[in-house]
């Protein structure tokens, strides 16, 4: 079977998934029950078909299981969102759409992504300055005290989903370039020279502790270098001195930061009673979710968010269910096999994207995918490490499933990305004869 | 580089299955803790998505139903009480906003269908939802309602039981209030003086007066030391305790020449109950209290915070035994900081009604799932022989005397013989008296035992109490075969 055939193959759970799920949250939902529902199906199937004909277009040779895993998770967002919200469930199938055409865009206008090499400083500082956005007056602000969205208009937009990629690609060219003055010698030298990026990274992590206040995002952007840096150099040794360095920094910022440090305190001690009705509530109630959903969970749509109490108003039981909390959720609906069943489609996802990686010919593919693979997981682990308290909560999308447009957008460029770094390491295989 | 990408997803796959590690541990192994925080509102919440067990009476009267409202995952269901305040009490009352009382609380795992915790999975898995079970109660509405109505919105008590199988056919309190309005008047419930939703008939701590030497003759001649026909002094004063106690002067002149131990107690004379107690003594007086079920927690399915105990107290509010210093004399005619529960005082009737065995009492018959199971099944139950089947039988003979011919004919009841025991305790220094008045009929094979108290009232056990009794145990008499 050709790899573009494996992938319409690989379609078929997600098809089962839409109706399955759209038919459970409609079941719980009898009284509600209206074609307008079935047609979101049926329209998110429409375009997954469309984007698998442009991949055979474009890309014959891509991995085929990427973008099956991918509407999968896609899918499997759209069911949770549309049982958490409707309203919300329509506007991220918008921007399902919106991510569709931005994944097409990028692989018609990218042909050659390798070209992005060249402009490695300009994304670096674009991804910089995207950071920096929501310390910006008038477009950005704190939400429960991080800097992570900027609005305009109605529109709310989370730049880091992109800075995400574009650190990555810095890092990938960067670091291709360097490696062989990195790997110089049996000890690294302590020079400038060799640990001057590290230093410069860390230092970037380090402010965005202090500026954007969100220890997720610095855990996701300085482990995607540190993943980079081992793969480009291979030296373990560099790997623990960024870590300490790492942990270091992050010990000093969580008892000088009132943010970092407050989260730290909810993390250590979510049910202290002063902590628990206030600032800890969200990740407790996360919890009391989680324990509530079991080995096999409540079923699907039959989680409790809200309360409806007198006059007409609601009580919200979980705080950002269709955003950070999701994966409380999925586990409260689906149980721990439901969500141990999600992280193994991350797992595999990711897997396919460290495949590509091993298959690519060159360093800078290599690099790249590897870098996009790993920060694809620790954002995964960063917010379900979150929400299930291995490390503390922080506001990072769950990729793909949670609600929000940059982060649909952003990741629907990852999966591009990806997708041609693939093809063209499978069309090279193929070409010498290879099997793939 | 390949190698380190190999690596680079062995770390990954540590990172995720620490993911899958932390979600057991919430979901399975601290999942029950979890449940069990009070920031935690889910379980509370989700009983109100469970169509909670309906409350039944005797006769099939429902005490407790449910209104639904809303469907999918706004469905609601909240509770509603037919009978309004005619059980109020009893059956108690369950809002989510108020928590829960009386036997919506005591038996909350029934009526929200998750005593069963296995089956509960299984009906998951096969796509069950959850359901409540029903509790069927051994409470009579009409002997219930004719309760209420004669005590008249008197501060008081009755309870009535079956003596053969400790069912609990009425348990009055007033004053009352209405569950249904728990919701919405629950701070003014809560402060009101009145105390309307304290049940007295479990929880009240009143002197028994007379109605005492129910106890002490059982003691006196159990124990062997008397017989109903042994002749004792009657004559007032006399020094009791090391301080004199008198007859009072209710009944001529209180001072009487020698008489029957029978014609004492039919004529509540004080001085010979006094003196009965003291020469039988302390430890034989509680052993016999005891017995009856003094001193501990009364065994009856309520809540064990709504059951008050009843016995001797001493100043700081701590029970007393036979190693204090208690005055044993005016502890056996009911004085001295005794505090007793109506549901006691019922309980010292339906001993003596059921031979001497004492019957546990309760209030749920059986518990049946929707499906018309018995889940849970309360049959009759012996708590344990307070004295000899011929010491029943005499005390009863003695008591029988009291409603012929002594202070209580006001209990009479025409082609039924009734036995009983009045009761005047005298309260705010005086001023007032606990009526009290305890029964059983129709000898010899007592069907109903009853104990009726009115607090700070003008009368007397024998004019209060005594008619009120009279006419509840006619109704449960007709009919109860």
């Amino acid at each position: 079977m050709s790899a573009r055939s494996r992938e319409l193959f690989g379609l078929l759970p997600v098809t089962l998934l839409v109706t399955a799920g759209f038919t459970a949250v409609l079941i719980t939902r009898s009284s509600q029950t209206g074609k307008v529902t079935i047609t979101y199906g049926l329209f998110f199937l429409g375009c997954c078909l469309f984007a698998h004909i442009f991949i055979r277009a474009r890309l014959p040779n891509a991995d085929p299981y990427l973008f099956p895993l991918g509407a999968l998770l896609a899918a499997f967002g759209l069911v949770m969102i549309y049982r958490i919200d409707p309203k919300l469930a329509r506007q991220q199938a918008e921007w399902f759409v919106v991510g569709l055409v931005l994944f097409c865009a990028t692989i018609v206008f990218l042909r050659d992504y390798r070209v992005l090499e060249r402009y490695r400083y300009t994304i670096a500082l674009a991804s910089i300055g995207l950071l920096l956005l929501p310390r910006v007056p008038g477009i950005g602000g704190a939400t429960n005290g991080a800097y992570l969205a900027i609005h305009v208009g109605s529109l709310q937009f989370q730049p880091a989903e992109f800075a995400k990629i574009g650190i990555v690609i810095f890092l990938a060219s960067y670091l291709r370039e360097t490696r062989d003055v990195l790997v110089r010698g049996r000890i690294p030298r302590i020079s400038l020279k060799h640990f001057g990026p590290l230093l410069l990274v860390w230092g970037l992590a380090m402010l965005m502790l202090i500026f954007i206040r969100d220890l997720g995002s610095s855990i996701m952007f300085f482990g995607a270098f540190l993943a980079i840096l081992y793969v480009a150099t291979g030296r373990i040794s560099f790997i623990v001195v960024g870590l300490a360095m790492f942990v270091l920094g992050a010990i000093f910022f969580a008892n000088h930061v009132p943010h970092v440090h407050e989260r730290v305190q909810i993390w250590l001690h979510p049910f202290r009673p002063d902590l628990v009705e206030s600032s800890g509530y969200q990740i407790a109630q996360a919890l009391f979710a989680q324990a509530d959903g079991g080995l096999f969970g409540r079923g699907f749509g039959l989680s409790l968010l809200q309360l409806p109490v007198a006059g007409g108003h609601t009580v919200t039981i979980l705080p950002a269910a269709h955003t950070d909390t999701i994966y409380a959720v999925i586990t409260n609906e689906l149980g721990l096999f439901g969500a141990a069943a999600l992280i193994l489609v991350y797992l595999l996802f990711v897997a396919r994207g460290f495949k590509t990686a091993l298959m690519a010919h060159d360093g800078f593919s290599k690099l790249l995918a590897a870098g996009l693979a790993s920060v694809v997981a620790l954002q995964v682990f960063v917010i379900v490490g979150g929400v299930t308290r291995v490390i503390p909560l922080t506001g990072v999308t769950l990729p793909l499933v949670s609600y929000g447009g940059s982060s649909i957008l952003a990741n629907f460029v990852v999966l591009a990305l990806l997708l041609m770094i693939s093809n063209e390491a499978r069309r090279v295989h193929t070409e010498r004869g290879g099997v793939v | 580089m390949n190698r380190q990408i190999t690596h680079l997803f062995g770390v990954v796959l540590v990172l995720f299955t620490l993911l899958v590690v932390f979600t057991s541990r919430w979901t399975v192994f601290e999942a029950k803790s979890l449940q069990n925080q009070t920031a935690n509102r889910r379980p509370l919440l989700e009983q109100l998505q469970i169509p909670r067990g309906y409350i039944y009476a005797d006769d099939g009267t429902v005490l407790a139903k449910n209104i639904r409202s809303g469907h999918g995952p706004t469905l609601r269901y909240s509770r509603t009480y037919p009978t309004n305040e005619l059980f109020s009490h009893t059956v108690g009352y369950s809002f989510i906003s108020h928590g829960s009382a009386g036997l919506e609380k005591e038996y909350n795992d029934q009526l929200a269908g998750s005593a069963n915790e296995f089956s509960s999975i299984i009906d998951q898995l096969s796509g069950q939802k959850r359901v409540g079970n029903d509790l069927h109660t051994t409470l009579d509405p009409a002997a219930q309602r004719l309760a209420l109505q004669l005590l008249a919105g008197r501060p008081g008590s009755v309870v009535a039981l079956d003596p053969r199988n400790g069912a609990v056919r009425v348990m009055a309190s007033v004053p009352n209030y209405n569950p249904n309005n728990v919701p919405s008047q629950f701070k003014q419930l809560n402060t009101d003086k009145a105390a309307p939703l304290f049940n007295r008939a479990t929880q009240g701590g009143y002197p028994p007066g007379s109605t005492m030497k129910v106890v002490t003759a059982t003691a006196a001649i159990d124990s062997g030391r008397y017989t109903p026909n042994s002749i004792v002094s009657g004559k007032s004063p006399k020094i009791l305790g090391g301080v004199p106690l008198s007859n009072c002067c209710t009944e001529g002149s209180g001072n009487y020449g020698p008489l029957s131990l029978t014609e004492a107690l039919a004529k509540s004379v004080n001085t010979v109950w006094g003196e009965v107690g003291e020469k039988l003594g302390k430890q034989t007086m509680f052993k016999y209290m005891q017995r009856f079920g003094f001193d501990s927690r009364p065994k009856l399915d309520l809540p064990t915070d709504e059951l008050g105990v009843s016995g001797v107290y001493g100043s700081k509010g701590q029970l007393l035994g036979p190693s204090d210093a208690i005055d044993i004399a005016r502890v056996a005619i009911g004085q001295e900081r005794l505090r007793v529960s109506p549901l006691q005082m019922a309980e010292v009737a339906a001993a003596g009604a059921n031979g001497g065995k004492l019957m546990k009492p309760r209030l749920v018959d059986r518990v049946e799932s929707p499906d018309g199971r018995t889940v849970d099944s309360r049959g009759p139950a012996e708590l344990q022989t307070v004295m000899k089947a011929s010491t029943a039988q005499q005390v009863t003979a003695m008591m029988e005397q009291v409603v012929k011919a002594g202070t209580a004919t006001a209990a009479q009841i025409p082609g039924v013989t009734v036995a009983g025991k009045t009761g005047t305790a005298e309260v705010a220094n005086g001023t007032a008296n606990q009526a009290w008045f305890i029964a059983f009929a129709p000898v010899p094979n007592p069907r109903v035992a009853i104990a009726v108290t009115v607090e700070r009232t003008q009368g007397e056990g024998g004019t209060v109490a005594a008619p009120i009794a009279k006419q509840i145990i006619q109704q449960l008499l007709k009919g109860n075969g």
